[in-house]
């Protein structure tokens, strides 16, 4: 008898503890590595809210958060437990998790007081055991993490118990603030190209970061707007959506124009510095755009993209330089440009055609082999007579347009310009290869390629079709960079270009102009490229942790982009999509309907 | 019939390591004629299809209009005019009704990146006839795979619906000769006499030359001109369905492999 009444239990127990013990051990380890990588220290001098709040902090304070939301989570299919746990349950054990978690550091704490690692570890430093103690001695370290994680899981465990509309009020504030704080400079020179520096003063402190007044009001506003708000926009969308064809076009012509001008006026309002920084989110832009037509539209994994960033950007310098060490036709950069297409034609012919023929992974591994050969050509000694080896080609002038102005490295706001104009084109391009023949058969390729050759698509020269344009792509993103930059260098290519664009486009969602778009604004811009600085400045030397990281977590958490393709979701969810279709009542059950409705004809015959 | 037959198989061998799924199979088809390929579980069935539109390699002969299909890629054979159907449906899941029909004429079709980007009046005009043809196409199925059906993912059709979105697909690519691979495995008694209809309209209205393979007997005698019986990769017999049903050889393929025939 007691074994019925206790088994249930003790089975059950364990089973929601576990899951607790199992992410706050996690946590607390993720805490320790993020401590001992040196990010917290290293970032503790950009303000996020001054005096309370830096980077550095917030990088270990968000970890006790995220845990205590996850576990405050209901269980999915809740009505097929036995006994779900109740809020209590939720919220004790979110509290629980973001002890642990807090407890890392804790411990960290106490490790830094007592021993000396900082051989292997060159991060075991005073300056982090100063961090984790707030300068108040090693007890007072160890108690206050504990204090810090239980409390931040358990406010984030009771987040997931308020209603949905107030978690995302609440939602909406934290990224507000946030992102007021990353943003600061931006907004900054925004408003001094306006004139209206009086409107931000109270907002920022003078060495950076918010104030606590602009935090506060920040806060309040944003969470104001998200109640008001709140289903207006979807209601406007859903209106939208509703609008009949010639309508709807019209609709999102208008939008598209107004954001066109958005970007045409904004550079000038905006100083140097934020110049330069649009011109390498436009950069990268354009090459996502290129890679996204191989990865995304024809599903062939590229990992060696930077192979026509290169050889666009070494034509136009051998063409356009009067330092070229072989031939210097010193072409304009218009006609140059005009040779590079048709090179970068022939070199994605050249690389694609012995490719293409490959799957999978084989694919993968060989275009990461030819990036790095073509970079490793321009670098040979035996090559070194054209293109200059290691000591690359410099002095490269710049773009002259029409003999009225010239676009180069002095002048960012003209780059961007000219970045605009080529990412225009990507997009267009995209767009209308992608509703095109070719594009159709990209996709039955990317689908299924035996049954694509099967119904008579030339699954080659499609792929190779791809390969060349995504190369065409590329070779006007290293056509600008050349203008830009003024020189070009075999370091300029590594692998590493290749892994950024790949998840640029992977993060913003593949197969969606808007996704990738989106990815490199949001990466590019707030992270920086592989040596470009982003806002975050201070996140240069983390750049590619940070954007590991959010690679993995993005293929566990939300494999089809911050801004997905449908058919992109509808491939890596087909169950859930299904499922969906199956309650909307859209699935398709004919099959029955025969059975009953048509059965009176065709029986009779028989 | 007169002249060259369509298809003409000559002495195929198809071999899988040491296995001979056929072994020196002679099958001609005549313009306009409907043939059934029957035969026990592991006959071969589909290996025939497989080796007509050259997903496996092959020995022997196949001529399809006089003109050798061996050593050709599978998108050859189609733009010559073979299309098939898969026994185990193979349709794009996640491209819509009209896209999977839409995408199959490519072979007959030519706009490319110039046309696309330029949105040239060619590039326009084609774009409608290819919707304008896979409409048509679709409508022969009646309403079922028209109307809203047209833009959802296949994958949420019905089996019944996938299976005609299959023929559909092959019809798409215009050919001569089509190849359907158990076109009624899984439909309802009423869905199979309802496409066993189909099937004979494929021939009388659009043209086609029509092989099917299949496992139920009362499509086959509906439907065929020709009855041609595959065991162990051979052909053990050739006639209409009349003979072969009485054919020695054919009952004990069926009775000595103990497979049913339903
Ligand atoms: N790709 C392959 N590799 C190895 N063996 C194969 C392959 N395809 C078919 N076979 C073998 O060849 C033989 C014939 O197969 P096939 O699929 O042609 O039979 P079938 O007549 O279509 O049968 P069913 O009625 O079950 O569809 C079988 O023994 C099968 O296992
Ligand atoms: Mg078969």
């Amino acid at each position: 008898m007691t074994t019925t009444v206790l088994s249930p239990l003790l089975r059950r127990v364990p089973r929601t503890w576990r899951r607790v013990i199992r992410l706050g051990a996690l946590g607390a380890v993720g805490q320790v590595f993020i401590s001992l990588s040196g990010m917290p220290v290293r970032l503790d001098v950009r303000e996020i809210i001054v005096p309370i709040l830096s980077l550095g902090y917030l990088a270990v304070l968000a970890v006790p958060v995220v845990l205590g939301v996850l576990l405050g989570r209901r269980p999915q299919h809740e009505e097929f437990l036995e006994r779900p746990p109740g809020s209590r349950d939720l919220v004790l054990g979110a509290t629980l998790g973001g002890l642990m978690g807090g407890g890392g550091l804790s411990v960290l704490a106490l490790l830094l007081a007592n021993f000396d690692l900082r051989d292997p570890l060159i991060n075991w430093s005073p300056q982090l055991s100063e961090f984790l103690s707030f300068g108040r001695g090693t007890a007072f370290g160890f108690v206050i993490w504990l204090v810090i994680g239980g409390g931040l899981g358990l406010l984030g465990g009771s987040l997931r118990l308020a209603s949905s509309r107030t978690q995302r009020v609440i939602m909406t504030m934290a990224l507000t603030v946030v992102s007021a704080a990353i943003l600061e400079s931006l907004v900054v020179d925004l408003v001094e190209g306006v004139s209206l520096e009086a409107l931000v003063e109270w907002m920022y402190a003078p060495r950076g970061g918010l104030t606590l007044v602009g935090a506060a009001v920040l806060a309040v506003v944003s969470g104001l707007l998200s109640l008001v708000g709140q289903g207006r926009i979807k209601a406007v969308q859903g209106r939208i959506q509703a609008m009949e064809g010639p309508r709807q076009t019209r609709v999102n012509l208008m939008l598209i124009a107004a954001v066109g001008v958005v970007l045409v006026i904004l550079p000038l309002l905006v100083g140097k510095l934020t110049n330069e920084l649009l011109a390498n989110i436009g950069l990268f832009v354009l090459l996502a755009l290129g890679l996204n037509i191989v990865v995304g539209l024809a599903g062939i994994l590229d990992l060696g993209y930077v192979a026509f960033f290169a050889v666009g950007s070494y034509s136009t310098a051998v063409l356009t330089a009067a330092t070229s060490p072989r031939i210097a036709p010193e072409f304009p950069w218009f006609v140059a440009l005009i040779i590079v297409i048709v090179i970068a034609i022939l070199v994605g012919l050249f690389i694609g055609a012995p490719v293409i023929r490959m799957r999978g992974d084989y694919l993968a591994i060989v275009t990461l082999g030819f990036g790095e050969i073509i970079r490793l050509l321009f670098l040979s000694d035996w090559l070194s007579g054209w293109f200059g080896g290691s000591q690359g080609i410099t002095a490269i002038d710049g773009v002259d347009v029409f003999g009225l102005l010239t676009v180069d490295g002095t002048n960012p706001r003209r780059v961007f310009y000219l970045v605009l104009f080529f990412c225009a084109i990507a997009i267009y391009i995209s767009w209308r290869l992608e509703r095109s023949r070719l594009g159709r058969a990209w996709m039955a390729v990317r689908e299924d390629e035996p049954v694509a050759e099967a119904m008579g698509i030339n699954t080659v020269n499609v792929k190779l079709m791809a390969f060349v344009v995504g190369a065409v792509l590329g070779s006007f993103g290293g056509a600008i960079f050349v203008a830009k930059v003024g020189s070009v260098f075999p370091s300029s290519f590594l692998i590493l270009v290749s892994i950024i664009i790949l998840v640029v486009v992977i993060f913003g969602g593949m197969g969606n102009i808007f996704g990738v778009i989106a990815g490199a604004v949001v990466l590019i811009g707030v992270l920086g490229g592989p040596k470009q600085p982003g806002l975050l400045v201070e996140f240069s030397e983390f750049k590619l942790l940070i954007y590991g990281a959010l690679l993995v977590w993005m293929m566990l958490a939300r494999p089809e982009g911050l801004i997905p393709s449908a058919r992109r979701s509808r491939e890596l969810h087909q169950e859930e999509f299904l499922q969906d279709a199956w309650l909307r009542g859209q699935i398709d059950t004919d099959d029955a309907n025969d059975l009953h409705g048509g059965s009176d004809t065709p029986a009779a015959e028989s | 019939m007169n002249g060259t037959p369509l298809l003409d198989i000559r002495n195929l061998i198809v071999e899988f390591g040491g296995l001979r799924a056929l072994d020196g199979v002679d099958i001609q088809v005549n313009e306009g004629e409907i043939v059934s390929v029957i035969g026990p579980n592991g006959a071969g069935k589909t290996t025939l299809f497989n080796a007509i539109t050259a997903s496996v390699e092959a020995d022997g002969e196949i001529l399809f209009e006089g003109d050798t299909l061996l050593g050709l890629d599978p998108n050859q054979v189609t733009s010559r005019g073979v299309a098939r159907t898969f026994q185990n449906v193979r349709l794009f899941a996640n491209m819509t009704v009209l896209e999977n029909v839409m995408v199959s004429q490519h072979c007959r079709t030519k706009q490319g990146t110039f046309g696309a980007l330029f949105y040239t009046k060619a590039f326009r005009q084609e774009e409608a006839e290819i919707r304008a043809r896979a409409e048509e196409i679709l409508g022969f199925f009646g309403t079922r795979l028209v109307g809203f059906r047209l833009d959802q993912p296949a994958a949420v059709l019905s089996y019944a619906n996938r299976r005609r979105l299959e023929i559909a697909r092959a019809m798409a690519t215009q050919p001569k000769l089509l190849l359907l691979d158990e076109p009624v495995a899984g439909m309802n008694p009423v869905e199979s006499a309802e496409l066993t209809g189909l099937i004979g309209r494929l021939r009388d209205e659009w043209g086609f030359t029509i092989v099917v393979i299949e496992h139920d007997m009362e499509v086959v005698r509906e439907v065929s001109d020709r009855v041609i019986v595959l065991d162990h990769g051979v052909m053990i017999a050739d006639g209409d369905y009349e003979e072969v049903s009485s054919d020695p050889r054919v009952i004990e393929a069926y009775l000595g492999h103990g497979a049913t025939t339903k």
